[in-house]
């Protein structure tokens, strides 16, 4: 049974292509949810990598070896993403697996890939508080995303928020995002009950009693703002129901951390207009880098016929799949190898010219990159307008100054 | 209506010649700092001379171009010199001016500021609305200005309290006296958030202006507690109405037949998709008529579900009754393989059905309480399935043969229903009900092919709740589980909320097992 549901996937047609490949395969897991609460994000990254793969044959392989992706469905549920990666390093003999969104799934495969010592590409933000040798975090840490954010809805230009929502889903993520935000709000002089704090399981979908509570709570003197840190398909609903209550950004923002351009194509966009977002990337950036990106990922959905093939969008996770890939490459042909320690000590000081328009660059100690932030209003075509973005990249602090203790911890992962 | 002030402002512009205002602060609307942006917008909004509002508005709609030092304005076909108004080609490298909340904020009130002297009255009217938020101290003097010009009552009383926030802020001690007093009687809840600053001496010197502002809060917030119950009932009811529609089918299919249906959940997905299916077809065939989807996915869904309902009941079911455990496992089964067959079609992904344009937004009741249209139209709909499965239940001959198969099989088949094909009706009914609930879910919850098991748990408490059998103990348990829940949701949050529910009905079904309805009789020991 549990073979049936590997599908691997069709590049081996592409390995006999009229390009000199010889050798075995390098074979690459794609570990994403593709059905279940969290399809609505982790599809489109398995398309991503499918497109990536694809290219990089098309271009002679790696070290003169096509690349074969193996692609298995975790389905959104946390112990299986564990039960699958041990299927695809140990039983496919993967080199690397790109995968995870939740960092739940994240936290569940982690003792696999050290037990096994197998190649984690992570291509989400998350909320820091790790570091393994195993994994190489290629979307923001905190300081990359959670903490500038906010820091945009304290200044003027942001509103001058006074009192804050944080308002997740109820698991890992949100509640250290969050714990670490009361921590920084608290140095800027936020008092504890000007912050409110809200969860929502995974897959709620009723918002009414939530939105009541946040227009209650902003109506008392001071000017309001939201952190959501929903993940999945949640946020259709709570965005439909923001919409319909009439909540304007322009009286009450809501700036979200695990929402992009993917997540909005379902939802009717006008009534949103100036809710914010912040990442590492947005499409509607204007380089020369991100339209290649943009015109790459629109010309290969076209022609694998994927649904509603017209409008797919690329996002900043998708952007971190692209440079993670890329930098793999480049590692494993400076080591000259696939091997897992080799690999590693190569990634160290990796660059890639980035769609964001950056040249980014992998810390040579702590497994993040170094990655611009941009922060972004929805407008009412669902893309995003940048409103704020830093000088250059920033260096990720995975073990954030606002949580007690961590000024103790090392910044290189145990045992590299 | 907006378009069409345009196209008449643009007319005018074509007429005479282009009037621009003055070109130094246009061209401060490009600056880089956003704060040099907004002293231009509210210069050139006071100064008010013509071909402002279009300016403006250009800039509101990200149409407002610039390149080194020179700004265009795109209309949708031409691109004009924002200062000449000559058409030009947009040169290479022109870029529109990024507009971010804080100066659409000021965009718009500058905006509806011009338009308060406008002709229409619609238009005075919609500007007067607009200007009930952020309203800054720049915008006092146009405002009374505005209000002294206004006849009309209903503009009047906006401006008033436009202009009472506005004054909030004023230097003289007398003036803000007056805008406490004035915002005294506007009993919203923004209101009280602008005075809550001045109950305290903080945020406000004065100790009359204080004591006024702590009377008027206190006022407001009695009027305003008022609205916070009937919403939180409201939102209740709502909920209410969703497991009602999606325990219906279930109350006839286990209620009243006693099949326990695991692919009951499955039924509302098919419901669910159909109306994602007609959606595509309008989309595709009329496009004009894209807003009428939804009553015409109702009777689709309903035959859809029910076609699939009569193949479960002829192929699987019928051979299992009386059999629990094994309709269980088997309706088990068929969940799963509709579940996956739904995922070969369309897709692991969830698919997007949007709300039709009569379904967005929300009706106003009170100044804290907007019911959304989506929800009202659910709870009306919800009525409408409930009262039609009461008349196929008790005023037809189905809903009568149904009855009496169900009561006693043997007996109604020795008086010559045919038993058989009324089991298959009967669930063929309860399938197609569950599709209308589809419907229903399709406009609030996410469409994907796993949607069904979110519901059927609900479902079935509904039902177990309600009392098995019972048509009108499923009502009242929908209605109970939805309030309760929702008033647990407003005082715990929804995590605990969901896990107190599932503990108290734990606790209720062990001390009254036979649900809030029981039958009485004979019957009631089958």
């Amino acid at each position: 049974m549990k073979h049936l549901l590997f599908t691997t996937a069709l590049c081996a047609s592409f390995a006999t292509s009229a390009l000199a490949q010889s050798g075995e395969p390098i074979r690459i897991g794609i570990l994403h949810s593709l059905s279940g609460t969290m399809a609505i994000s982790e599809t489109t990254l398995r398309d991503a990598m499918l497109m990536l793969i694809e290219q990089q044959n098309a271009r002679g392989g790696v070290l003169g070896r096509p690349l074969e992706a193996v692609v298995v469905d975790p389905a959104s549920d946390w112990p299986r993403f564990a039960e699958l990666a041990r299927e695809l390093i140990a039983g496919q003999g993967v080199s690397a697996v790109f995968g995870c969104w939740t960092s739940v799934s994240r936290k569940s495969v982690l003792p696999v890939f050290e037990e096994l010592n197998g190649l984690l590409f992570y291509p989400v933000q998350y909320e820091g508080e790790e570091l393994s040798k195993n994994v190489f975090y290629t979307g923001a840490a905190p300081n990359q995303q959670a903490i500038p954010a906010v820091e945009y809805l304290l200044s003027e230009e942001g509103g001058g928020a006074k009192r804050f929502v944080l308002l997740g889903t109820d698991y890992v993520y949100p509640r250290t995002t969050n714990k670490i935000l009361r921590a920084f709000l608290k140095s800027k002089g936020v008092a504890d009950a000007d912050i409110m704090e809200e969860y929502t399981p995974f897959g709620h979908s009723d918002y009414q009693t939530i939105i009541a509570k946040i227009k209650k709570f902003a109506s008392e003197g001071k000017k309001t703002a939201v952190v959501s840190t929903i993940n999945g398909d949640s946020n259709v609903p709570f965005y439909k129901e923001l919409g319909n209550a009439g909540l304007k950004a322009t009286d009450v923002p809501v700036v979200a951390f695990s929402v992009g351009e993917e997540e909005l194509r379902g939802v009717d966009t006008k009534p949103l207009v100036g809710h914010l977002a912040a990442w590492n990337y947005f499409q509607s950036l204007k380089n020369p880098e991100n339209t290649k990106f943009i015109k790459m990922y629109k010309d290969w959905a076209v022609k694998q016929k994927l649904p509603n093939a017209s409008t797919v969008v690329t996002n900043d996770p998708m952007e971190a799949t692209y440079i993670g890939i890329n930098m793999w490459k480049q590692a494993v042909e400076k080591a000259k190898s696939t091997d897992t320690d080799k690999v590693i000590a190569a990634m160290a000081g990796q660059t890639f010219k980035a769609p964001s328009g950056f040249t980014v660059k992998m810390d040579e100690k702590n497994h993040h990159l170094h990655k611009p932030v941009f922060i972004g209003e929805v407008k009412a075509d669902g893309q995003f307008n940048v409103v704020w973005k830093t000088k250059g990249p920033v260096r990720a602090q995975p073990w954030s100054p606002f949580i007690e203790g961590n000024d103790k911890k090392k910044d290189v992962p145990e045992g590299k | 209506m907006k378009k069409r002030l345009l196209t008449l402002l643009l007319l005018a512009g074509a007429l005479s010649a282009w009037a621009a205002p003055d070109p130094a602060l246009v061209r401060q609307l490009a600056a880089d700092d956003n704060s040099d942006k907004i002293a231009a917008i509210q210069q050139l909004a006071a100064a008010a001379e013509p071909g402002t509002t279009r300016l403006l508005q250009a800039m509101a709609d990200d149409s407002l171009y610039a390149l080194d030092g020179k700004l265009f304005v795109f209309d949708g076909e031409n691109t004009l010199d924002a200062l000449s108004g000559e058409t030009v080609e947009l040169p290479e490298g022109a870029d529109t001016i990024t507009v971010n909340n804080r100066l659409r904020g000021e965009l718009a009130n500058a905006l509806a500021a011009l338009k308060l002297f406008d002709d229409d009255r619609e238009v005075r009217l919609s500007a007067a609305q607009e200007l009930q938020s952020n309203v800054g101290a720049e915008l006092a003097p146009v405002l009374a200005k505005a209000k002294a010009a206004e006849k009309d009552a209903e503009i009047l009383a906006l401006l008033v309290s436009a202009h009472a926030k506005a004054s909030l802020q004023d230097a003289d001690p007398a003036v803000r006296l007056a805008a406490v007093e004035a915002l005294a009687s506007v009993n919203t809840p923004a209101v009280r958030s602008l005075l809550l600053p001045l109950t305290e001496a903080a945020g406000e010197s004065d100790a009359a202006v204080r004591n006024a502002a702590v009377a008027a809060v206190k006022s407001i917030e009695r009027s305003l507690a008022w609205g916070d119950t009937l919403a939180a009932v409201f939102t209740g009811l709502s909920l209410g109405s969703i497991l009602l529609l999606a325990a219906l089918g279930l109350a006839i299919t286990y209620g009243v037949m006693g099949i326990i249906n695991m692919a009951h959940g499955e039924l509302l997905m098919i419901g669910a998709y159909s109306a994602y299916l007609m959606q595509s077809l309008f989309r595709s065939q009329f496009p004009e008529l894209i807003d009428w989807y939804l009553p015409a996915a109702i009777p689709v869904a309903f035959f859809t579900a029910a076609a699939v309902g009569v193949l479960m009941e002829r192929t699987v079911i019928r051979w299992l009754y009386g059999r629990t455990l094994e309709t269980l496992l088997a309706t088990w089964g068929l969940s799963l393989i509709l579940i996956q067959a739904a995922r070969v079609i369309f897709g692991a992904q969830n698919v997007e059905v949007s709300n039709p344009s009569w379904m967005s937004g929300g009706v106003e009741l009170l100044p804290n309480l907007i019911l959304p249209w989506n929800r009202v139209i659910i709870i009306g709909f919800a009525l409408f399935v409930l009262f039609l499965v009461w008349v196929l239940m008790n005023k037809t001959r189905l809903g009568m043969f149904v009855r009496a198969v169900t009561q006693n099989r043997a007996m109604a088949g020795c008086v010559g229903v045919p038993t058989a094909r009324i089991d298959t009706m009967a669930f063929a009914l309860g399938a197609g009900i569950a599709g209308l609930g589809g419907v229903a879910l399709s406009q609030i919850s996410n469409v994907g092919p796993d949607m069904g098991q979110g519901y059927i748990v609900d479902s079935f408490m509904v039902v177990v709740v309600g009392g098995v059998g019972q048509l009108a103990g499923a009502v009242w348990a929908a209605l109970g589980l939805g309030i309760f829940s929702k008033l647990l949701e407003g005082w715990a949050g929804a995590v605990i909320a969901k896990i107190m529910i599932l503990v108290a009905i734990i606790i209720f079904i062990q001390k009254r097992p036979q649900g809030i309805f029981a039958l009485k009789g004979r019957f009631a020991d089958q």
